[in-house]
């Protein structure tokens, strides 16, 4: 799944990123609001969708090599926080659906917590 | 690289926003040595928990790594409280951490127990009242 098809398929705002990330493909992703669990699942996780907003965000998605990150239930960070993804060249995303549906919602098109299905 | 490479952080524990900023640096660093990809993951995985336990239950304190052909250590070293019960300590879930740690998203207990997972060896020194010491080595292949 492309970046641009999760930013489609959860209605969400680009906070940050350009054309090009967007075009970027992402083949698993983990939903959390708890850090060191998001940390625990080492195996190639490429996007994070989170309703926690700190700086500490933004770096465990970098230490985790993640390239996209969404806020869910409206959450939006500030723009040091834009300023730093943009540092480790994430994109993020906010949306306004809640945690549940909006793993849902990419689960269901194919994004697994494994690598996406084939269908 | 014949001699070792050593960097030095200092790691604030005033500053919660500023949590996590030596293992960014780390990671940086290790990507200009050209450490492979997985094992930088594995390696700023664990300091960054590690750092952030300083943080959040030491007040701060400082990390060193050492990098040989061999292996990457990092030492992390506080003088904050100490861990009465390593062994607890370690188990996945136990967490002493308060509310206001789990609204920033910490204090899953599952710090020590990564760190122990994505390094090759991993010890703790502690005592109560004077600090706490880990130390974590990951090898390089060959
Ligand atoms: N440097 C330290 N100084 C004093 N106590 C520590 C230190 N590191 C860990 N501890 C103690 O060990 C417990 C377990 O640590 P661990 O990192 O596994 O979990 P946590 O930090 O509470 O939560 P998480 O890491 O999931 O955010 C902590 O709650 C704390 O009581
Ligand atoms: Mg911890």
């Amino acid at each position: 799944m492309k970046i641009k098809e999760v930013k489609e398929y959860l209605d969400a705002e680009l906070l940050c990123g350009d054309e090009a990330e967007l075009e970027k493909d992402v083949y698993s992703a983990c939903g959390s609001d708890m850090m060191s669990d998001v940390l625990a699942y080492v195996k190639d996780q490429s996007v994070l969708l989170t309703g926690l907003v700190n700086p500490q965000v933004i770096r465990t998605a970098e230490m985790m090599d993640m390239i996209c990150l969404v806020f869910v239930r409206s959450k939006k960070p500030t723009p040091e926080m834009v300023k730093l993804a943009h540092e480790h060249g994430l994109v993020v995303l906010a949306t306004d659906k809640r945690m549940y549906e909006a793993c849902g919602i990419l689960y269901s098109n194919g994004l697994t917590s494994k690598g996406v299905k084939k269908r | 690289m014949s001699e070792a490479l050593t960097l030095h952080f200092d790691v604030n524990g005033e500053d919660f926003t500023s949590a996590g900023q030596a293992s960014v640096r780390f990671k940086k660093n290790m990507r200009e040595l050209g450490v492979d990809p997985e094992i930088i993951r594995r390696a700023s995985i664990a300091m960054y928990e590690g750092e952030i336990n300083m943080v959040i239950h030491a007040h701060g304190g400082c990390a060193d790594v050492e990098v040989t052909e061999e292996a990457i250590t990092i030492t992390l070293s506080d003088k904050g409280p100490g861990i009465p019960d390593i062994a607890k300590a370690m188990q996945e879930g136990y967490s002493t951490a308060p509310d206001n740690i789990r609204q920033l998203g910490f204090g899953a207990g599952m710090g020590l127990p990564n760190m122990k997972r994505y390094t090759d060896d991993m010890k703790i020194e502690s005592t109560v009242g004077v600090g706490t010491t880990v130390t974590m080595r990951i090898d390089l292949p060959k």
